[in-house]
């Protein structure tokens, strides 16, 4: 179990943390989601001891490690840029933690074919970072942050170089090591698809501080406040309330809890279609649906329709009181 | 972590990661600038302040109006100037050959350029006194003269200019070139409009390190120049014979004036370059 | 055509300026023969002043090493304060004048100085020695080594030294095995620029060293004690050697920065 202890962190004037509190259980993916500049780097930094905090603790197994460096702190580290070292092959880098640590000649040299096997990079051990892809460059990274058995493994915008395509296929391989390895990971990302995709735990920081914490069902479902709702996903505004565009109900016939609005635009997706619309107080909403629902409503421009928000009671759209906020669980 | 263990897929973590807790060992670590700037001002500061204090407690204005000072001041300038402007123009036309021709051995006159750096200056001095000194194969003696002192100082900064200017010339866009070209611009029109607002910036910082050197210049002129006074005495080298005759404060009132002169034109040029090169984007 | 006057205009001028006068100082050294030049070179006074040369080199040059390594890795560090002071301090040689120098050393370690009175109660003689010659040969050759290691400190940044931390390494060991391997061509190149102009170094050293004919004469005081004394051929041989060596130099660097630009590539 690591706990980060109401961490606060200034950058001169600039207050990148303040009295952050996280518990983040072992063996879990989790995800430390925000915006860029609110805070989630400089928290993964303190965790793995890059920073020490203005304040604030950080605990390991009920340990005090603020203060420990962070060559003593057995993480693995993966950086956004790589941080590969360019003067070696990626042999050596992947060899570099355990020759520090002295590790006997064969035993490293095993270990070192084992993790090129496992990131797939066995036909390229004599090459040099300059000469490898983005993506090859971030899997030698990471079989370089893997290769002292750390006890966490810490990763940093681990995908945020990458164009789209290898960004998706590193992800899913992420999943897959961890699902394998099942060692702690903490990784930070702007991308909530990405955080959704393989998180276990999403915590969402912003402004230096904890905005919500769970699994990523439950932040999507119930989130704490309306930041959180805007960020894991597509909103749009019904009634004053925040609502998803796909759970809106439609229909061309009143109803006494719907809001009539006229149909402005019909956008095709292919699969799903844009509904916008303007209410009758001149506010635009937005309105996802299937090409089904679309075809069976057979609406045009300038039609009206009435929109309904999920919950008729009006159960604030599933914001939901916040959960224990310090809190990867529920 | 020297037991590592070592299982199938060898990546499985142990249960419990394991930190150590020590004391702070970052003391060193703050140590590091504070060893920096004390070896700085053992090795720079401190000898500068010392000169300074020197000529500041001496009869500063005494030694400077002394009339052999003042001829060698207005000489040391002049002839700085004069390297500076040729430099400039000599720098820019070797640096476009360089650049932009091409002929057989260009790579080897390219090497040569930075031969000046590389030759101890007093070699250089004795180098040009063999072919343009007594008993000169060319019938050309120019030893004892302003000109001489002017030719080696030309040697000396021959580098300044030509590296500055090269890259710049390099990296200058040949579309915009083609595109002044055509629209009817002859060749001297397209280096005066678009080439030469490019490397203006670059050609200034160089002449100024040119001024800056030639000011100093000692090893090169101590041959040829003569050192004779009111004539061919340069500054640097009239310091060097107060020290010798003991005016040591003298000499430091001498070498403020000159230090305090190089550190305003390089400041000056410098800003003007980057203003320069600001406007050209 | 204009490009044609251009090309052996400019080629005129490197000729009657640089190539024709370096050429000449062999063809006039080998005027009678080698037999002079060799006994030029082996006499008593060249020899020891080609080794105080060297002695001065071997120690001025690690002195400029460790600064501007220090120095590269305080402004590679973006959070410095001073930043412009340690840069400025790094550039003043360039402003100064050989002589200058020579004669601020002087100052500060001759006997009324802030540091020479000390210095010699305690049996420390700086001046006319050749603590002297290094710290002057220091100073003039300061720049060369930080120059050309900062840039390329700057570029690199802290993330592979962190990465390195990460992974256990300790401060000397991140220092020993990716900072300094990281620029170990700029540090060459600095190296091979600073010996160069040490090896060189005439206007500092003549003030500060007092040219002792037999103890503190280096090689080019002893080309310029040489030639004041109408002895040319010794004059010429000691020249000759300075230039070949500093021919060798300029060869080194060109190979030096074409490694440097293909591992780049």
């Amino acid at each position: 179990m690591i706990e980060a202890r109401n961490i606060s962190k200034s950058f001169g004037d600039f207050r990148a943390l303040t009295e952050v509190s996280v518990s983040i259980e072992p063996g879990r993916l989790t995800a430390l989601l925000g915006p860029s500049g609110g805070g989630k780097s400089t928290l993964l930094r303190v965790i793995a001891g890059l920073e020490v905090p203005d304040s604030g603790e950080v605990r390991v197994e009920g340990r005090d490690v603020t203060r420990v460096p962070a060559r003593k702190r057995r993480i693995g580290f993966v950086f956004q840029h790589y941080a590969a070292f360019t003067h070696m092959t990626v042999w050596d880098n992947v060899a570099f933690g355990l020759k520090i640590a002295r590790t006997p000649r064969d035993q490293a040299r095993q270990r070192v074919t084992e993790l090129l096997d496992l990131v797939h990079l066995d036909g390229l051990a004599r090459r040099y970072p300059a000469e490898l892809s983005g993506g090859q460059r971030q899997r030698m990274a990471l079989a370089r942050a893997l290769a002292t058995a750390p006890g966490v493994l810490l990763l940093d915008e681990p995908f945020g170089a990458l164009d789209a395509k290898v960004r998706q296929e590193l992800r899913g391989w992420l999943r897959r090591l961890h699902d394998d390895m099942h060692i702690t990971t903490i990784f930070v990302t702007h991308d909530q698809e990405e955080a959704m995709e393989i998180a276990d735990e999403i915590v969402v920081i912003n402004h230096g501080q904890v905005e919500q914490a769970g699994p990523p069902d439950q932040l999507y479902d119930h989130p704490a406040n309306e930041f959180v709702m805007g960020f894991l996903g597509p909103v749009t505004r019904l009634g004053g309330e925040l609502v998803r565009p796909h759970d809106i109900d439609v229909s061309t016939g009143r109803h006494p809890a719907a809001s009539e609005a006229i149909v402005e635009r019909l956008v095709s997706l292919g699969f799903t279609t844009r509904l916008e619309a303007t209410l009758a107080d001149g506010q635009p909403v937005t309105v996802q649906l299937t090409r089904a629902q679309a075809a069976e409503l057979d609406i045009g421009t300038g039609d009206i329709v009435f929109l309904r928000p999920p919950h008729p009671a009006g159960a604030a759209a599933g914001l939901v009181p916040a959960s224990r906020p310090g809190s990867a669980r529920p | 972590m020297a037991d590592l263990p070592v299982s199938p897929l060898g990546l499985r973590a142990p249960a419990a990661p394991g930190y150590i807790r020590t004391g702070a060992s970052r003391a060193a670590a703050g140590l590091g600038p504070g060893v920096a700037l004390l070896y700085l001002s053992l090795m720079v500061a401190l000898p500068v302040a010392a000169l300074t204090s020197t000529a500041a407690s001496s009869q500063f204005l005494t030694a400077l109006t002394a009339p052999q000072t003042g001829a060698a001041l207005a000489l040391t300038v002049a002839e700085a100037v004069a390297t500076a402007v040729i430099d400039a123009v000599t720098g820019v036309a070797l640096a476009w050959v360089l650049v932009r021709d091409d002929f057989p051995g260009k790579r080897l006159v390219n090497a040569l350029i930075d031969l000046p750096f590389a030759l101890p200056t007093i070699v250089a001095g004795l180098v040009l006194l063999t072919l343009y000194g007594p008993g000169s194969p060319v019938q050309l003696n120019i030893a004892q003269t302003r000109a001489g002192i002017l030719l080696a100082l030309l040697f000396v900064t021959l580098p300044f200019v030509v590296r500055a200017v090269q890259p710049v010339l390099l990296a200058v866009d040949r579309e915009a070139e083609e595109a002044a070209a055509s629209l009817g611009a002859g060749p001297l029109t397209t280096f005066r409009r678009i080439v030469l607002p490019a490397i203006l910036p670059a050609t200034l910082s160089g002449a100024g390190l040119a001024f800056a050197r030639a000011l100093g210049e000692f090893g090169s002129v101590v041959l040829i120049s003569g050192n004779l006074p009111f004539k061919t005495m340069m500054a640097s080298v009239l310091i060097a014979g107060q020290v010798e005759s003991g005016d040591t404060a003298g000499a430091a009132a001498v070498s403020v004036t000159l230090l305090a002169f190089a550190l305003v034109v390089i400041a000056i040029v410098t800003g003007a370059a980057r203003r320069l090169a600001r406007r050209h984007g | 055509m204009a490009r044609r006057l251009l090309r052996y205009g400019v080629l005129a001028y490197l000729a009657a300026l640089l190539i024709v006068p370096v050429g000449m100082i062999a063809y006039r050294t080998f005027g009678h023969g080698l037999a002079p030049v060799v006994d030029a070179l082996t006499s008593a006074g060249a020899l020891h002043a080609a080794y105080m040369s060297i002695l001065v080199c071997v120690l001025a040059v690690p002195l400029d090493v460790v600064f501007g390594v220090g120095a590269g890795i305080l402004l590679a560090r973006r959070r410095m304060p001073a930043r412009w002071l340690v840069n400025s301090v790094i550039d003043l040689p360039f402003a100064m004048s050989p002589v200058v120098i020579g004669l601020a050393l002087f100052i500060l370690y001759g006997r009324g100085g802030w540091l020479g009175g000390w210095l010699a109660a305690h049996g420390i003689q700086v001046l006319f020695n050749w603590p002297g010659m290094v710290l002057a040969t220091a100073f003039v050759c300061l720049p060369f080594v930080a120059r050309e290691v900062v840039p390329v400190l700057e570029e690199l940044g802290t993330e592979q030294e962190q990465a390195a931390s990460v992974l256990g390494a300790r401060p000397l060991q991140t220092l020993l095995r990716i900072t300094l391997p990281a620029i170990r061509w700029a540090l060459v190149y600095g190296v091979v620029l600073s010996a160069a102009r040490a090896l060189g170094e005439f206007g500092a050293v003549t003030i500060v060293s007092g040219n002792i004919v037999g103890q503190t004469q280096t090689l080019p005081l002893y080309v310029d004690e040489q030639f004041g004394n109408f002895n040319p051929t010794a004059a010429y041989s000691a020249g000759l050697l300075l230039a070949v060596i500093a021919i060798l130099i300029l060869l080194a660097m060109t190979l030096l920065t074409r490694k440097r630009a293909r591992e780049h590539e």
